[in-house]
């Protein structure tokens, strides 16, 4: 064969435990910010990614920001949903507490909003992250 | 709870906390993952500085 090289990005091992690590890292690391990195025993990382993601989220908050419930309205209500609830359990918890119904009276409110949205948005890219390592294409 | 933040002290909460994610999760070695962090946190800041400045050149 004139290529021999092997394109295959799972772990070398490829046991059970690496296969279902590929469902349950991103899984854990969308429902829980930082727990994909922490279960497969990147401590730090899943740690960092965890306060940056709850910190931006409950920085929303503070501000007085919207959670956006479910709508089919408004394009951009339907984006600031799909954003928040990137964030996983952070946005259930949110809507089931009733948090984050905004202010339209400040300013700052706005970027609350945003933060929230942001943190969600900010949760997916480290759930790909997760994923990434569970397949073995990132150490 | 409700805090409120200035326009520069938001921008650099946003960006400590995007530059954290972004050097995590865009590079391979720990060593690449806190230079490309810090990469992007002086472009957030960079950019917060030339666009607060292109505003008030806009307003006057």
């Amino acid at each position: 064969m004139a290529n021999a090289q092997n394109t295959t990005t799972l772990p070398a091992k490829g046991s059970a435990e690496a296969s279902s690590m590929t469902y349950v890292a991103p899984l854990a690391g969308w429902l829980l910010p930082g727990l994909g990195h922490l279960i497969q025993r990147r401590y730090l990382r899943g740690v960092l990614l965890m306060l940056a993601v709850f910190v931006m989220f409950f920085a929303g908050l503070g501000m007085q920001g919207k959670v956006y419930s479910f709508n089919t309205g408004d394009l951009l209500d339907i984006l600031g949903f799909v954003g928040d609830v990137g964030a996983g359990a952070l946005y259930f918890i949110a809507r089931a507490m009733d948090w984050g119904i905004g202010n339209i009276h400040r300013a700052v409110a706005d970027y609350g909003t945003k933060y929230i949205v942001v943190a969600g948005l900010l949760n997916v890219i480290a759930t790909v992250d997760a994923y990434h390592i569970a397949i073995g294409k990132k150490q | 709870m409700t805090f409120d933040l200035s326009h520069f002290s938001a921008a650099l909460l946003f960006a400590i906390c995007a530059s954290i994610v972004f050097g995590i999760t865009q590079r391979n070695t720990p060593r690449d993952m806190v230079r490309y962090g810090a990469y992007c946190f002086s472009l957030f800041i960079a950019g917060v500085i030339v666009a607060s400045w292109v505003m008030w050149l806009i307003k006057r």
